[in-house]
């Protein structure tokens, strides 16, 4: 059962601007929804809109069963993070943490334990008496995360609050984050624009573009079947090749090259797709491309080619260098090729 | 090799802060150098100082064989481009794009400006843009522009400051290709200051290993990711980040901290530090069970949280097969992909 359910949920803005065109969204108990999008696509409007922040022009929102459209964000009881903030300087480690809970009247006991408990989870224990100009980088994010996530709210809603550290810091950070929210069971929507971070973070994607929601559904799903090219393109780093041509006697045909299909694809323009881990250096393969640029990324390569048909990457071994200008033969894992209608971009 | 630019000794200190302790660097004149440090490792400062923004405390700077330390910005001939974009707002890309030729004393014939505006945004594939006001622009956009701004000028060297961390993730990552692409076509000597370690091993010819002032290691980016010369370098290296774990020689193996033998030991004696990145332990054909914790689908390949010998390892895994939590598997560490390090005294 859905504890948010956000029914026709619509923001047009005072100069004519609509941020979100009337989505339907729901986020189970426990459940860790992540919306991703490009910058525009309405993500942190939707947020902000089930936080309270933003009024909807249009639509419905209930958290646990009630009504909330129309509640002031302080009477919603969700848990806004936007980013781990920086810490009161006067305050010890224990006391910055401790002070949401205060804020709310806890009596000092729960407190106490609350905070003991987070603490402990965090192996910030050593640190309680300190503070935060006594505190390293590292441990100063997490005590602002222990401190942003100790209150129990009936729903957390976390605004990119990863964006501005460190990468190494960030891969550390959103793994805490999902520990403590599969430890809590709090329902969670988190934003972002960085499609790495939401496939690791999240039980369920929901991509959004132009104020709309492209495809909702596990990060498996979306990987491996996008609805729409512009979901197969923003997933995946780098996102999916396309190649546009046409099919005719049960082949694929683009300039430069032909494929034998295996299944039934339906005649006329076509556009086919596969992602760079499914494309192969074979000698005699049915597609010659030339070697654009070798990009070495450490545990793999990103080979970029241009074809007669197009541009394509391929993932490659991290061992096996490609020469820039030489020319490769290209061939595609057949069971992982994906058709998409060239007008509308959707999946066929 | 001949050295393009040259940076023997060079400190900068801020008060009590030493943003620069001794810096020695080279530079070929058709090379691209990767500075790679997390915030406050003294990136920009060591940029800044290049560029003549800052003055070194001690140390020389050379520039084609000439003493280039207290010379002004304006007379080393350099371009900076910072991670804001910095436009005129209100200009016309057009515009943008001349103002640095317009400088007073160039005295710059009018159709060589036109040609050269011509060049950069054919380069850099704005040409489209020209005539619109630069706030219209995308973010993208923007920064192509302002990468435009600075190679108009045909500068001796070209910095960039963390170019694309204001860009979103996807953004990011085309830019990036078409950055090193650009590089080649230019070919002036570049430094690339990020804390981005994709960024840093794609685009590179050499990276510099930067962090509180100092440079920790430098080299070709298979060689600081293949062997980092300590568990700090290493750990700046990689997504998901390495793993470090105890050992020890016995006999003709390396023992892990609970006394179970991990791999065949070839050389070394006594108390190690071990690194392995986790795309070099395969998940099967080992003697040591571990079980599986997290199953995280990252697109192309499993990354497993696996508890093992009395530590949590990752293991990135392509998905030939799939994980669930709880399984026993018995992973196997590619000696050969091994890194052993003096023991660390940890004192954090």
């Amino acid at each position: 059962m859905s504890f948010l359910v956000c029914r026709q949920l619509q923001k047009t803005y005072d100069d004519g601007t609509e941020a979100v065109k009337g989505i339907d969204l729901a986020c189970g108990e426990g459940e860790f929804a992540v919306l991703l999008g490009p910058s525009g696509c309405g993500k942190t409007t939707t947020l902000r809109m089930v936080a309270g922040l933003e009024k909807p022009t249009r639509g419905h929102i209930a958290l646990g069963g009630r009504d909330i459209t129309g509640l002031a964000p302080s009477a919603r009881d969700v848990g806004f993070v936007f980013q781990f903030y920086a810490l009161y300087p006067h305050l010890n480690v224990e006391e910055n943490i401790g002070f949401p809970l205060a804020s709310m009247g806890l009596a000092p006991r729960e407190i106490a334990d609350r905070v003991g408990e987070i603490v402990a989870r965090l192996g910030l224990t050593g640190l309680v008496g300190r503070y935060p100009r006594q505190l390293a980088g590292g441990d100063q994010q997490r005590v602002a995360l222990a401190r942003a996530m100790v209150r129990r709210p009936q729903i957390w809603l976390m605004d990119e609050p990863l964006g501005t550290l460190d990468a190494d810091l960030r891969l550390e950070m959103r793994e805490l984050i999902r520990a403590q929210q599969l430890d809590a069971g709090i329902a969670t929507i988190y934003v972002t624009h960085d499609q790495e971070e939401a496939m690791s973070l999240a039980d369920r994607v929901v991509v959004m573009e132009g104020g709309e929601i492209r495809q909702n559904g596990p990060a498996a799903e979306v990987y491996d079947r996008p609805v729409d090219l512009f979901v197969a393109h923003f997933i995946g780093s780098p996102g999916m090749n396309f190649i546009d041509g046409e099919i005719a006697d049960g082949r694929f045909v683009a300039p430069g090259l032909e494929l034998v299909l295996d299944g039934q694809v339906r005649p006329g323009p076509i556009t086919f797709g596969v992602r760079p881990e499914f494309v192969r250096a074979v000698v005699d393969g049915p597609l010659r491309a030339t070697v654009k640029l070798d990009e070495y990324l450490g545990a793999s390569r990103n080979i970029h080619l241009e074809a007669e048909c197009g541009r394509l990457v391929m993932r490659a071994e991290d061992e096996r260098r490609f020469e820039v200008g030489t020319e490769v033969g290209l061939d595609f894992a057949p069971a992982h090729l994906l058709f998409f209608d060239p007008v509308s971009g959707a999946r066929l | 090799m001949a050295a393009w630019l040259q940076l023997r000794g060079v400190a900068r200190r801020f008060g009590a802060i030493a943003a620069l302790r001794g810096i020695d660097l080279a530079l070929a004149a058709d090379e691209m150098l990767v500075v790679l440090g997390p915030t406050g490792a003294g990136k920009t400062t060591l940029l800044r100082t290049i560029a003549g923004l800052e003055t070194p405390d001690a140390g020389c700077i050379e520039m084609a064989g000439e003493d280039v330390t207290h010379q002004p910005p304006a007379a080393r001939d350099v371009a900076f481009v910072f991670q804001n974009f910095a436009l005129y707002p209100d200009w016309s890309v057009r515009r943008n794009l001349e103002f640095p030729l317009l400088a007073p004393g160039r005295n710059m014939p009018r159709d060589e400006i036109e040609q050269r505006v011509g060049w950069a945004a054919g380069l850099l594939r704005i040409e489209g843009h020209l005539d619109r006001p630069a706030a219209q622009l995308s973010g993208g956009e923007m920064q192509r522009v302002a990468i435009g701004r600075a190679i108009v000028r045909r500068p001796r060297l070209f910095l960039l400051d963390e170019p694309l961390t204001n860009l979103d993730a996807k953004l990011r990552e085309a830019l990036r290709v078409e950055l090193a692409l650009l590089r080649r076509d230019l070919g002036i000597p570049m430094i690339y200051v990020t804390h981005d370690q994709t960024e840093a091993l794609s685009m590179g010819d050499r990276v510099a290993v930067l962090d509180a002032g100092r440079i920790l290691q430098e080299g070709a980016p298979e060689e600081i990711y293949r062997r980092p010369a300590s568990p700090l370098v290493a750990r700046q290296l990689g997504q998901p980040a390495i793993n470090i774990l105890e050992v020890e020689r016995v006999g003709d193996e390396w023992v892990g901290t609970t006394g179970v033998g991990l791999l065949a030991a070839v050389a070394g004696d006594g108390k190690k530090t071990l690194g392995i990145r986790p795309e070099d332990i395969a998940p099967d054909g080992g003697q040591v069970p571990g079980v599986v914790r997290v199953v995280e689908d990252a697109g192309a390949v499993w990354i497993l949280l696996v508890d093992w010998a009395g530590t949590a390892i990752r293991i990135m895994t392509p998905k030939r097969r799939g994980f669930a939590p709880g399984e026993e598997i018995y992973p196997r560490v590619n000696p050969q992909r091994a890194v052993f390090w003096p023991r660390e005294e940890e004192n954090r």
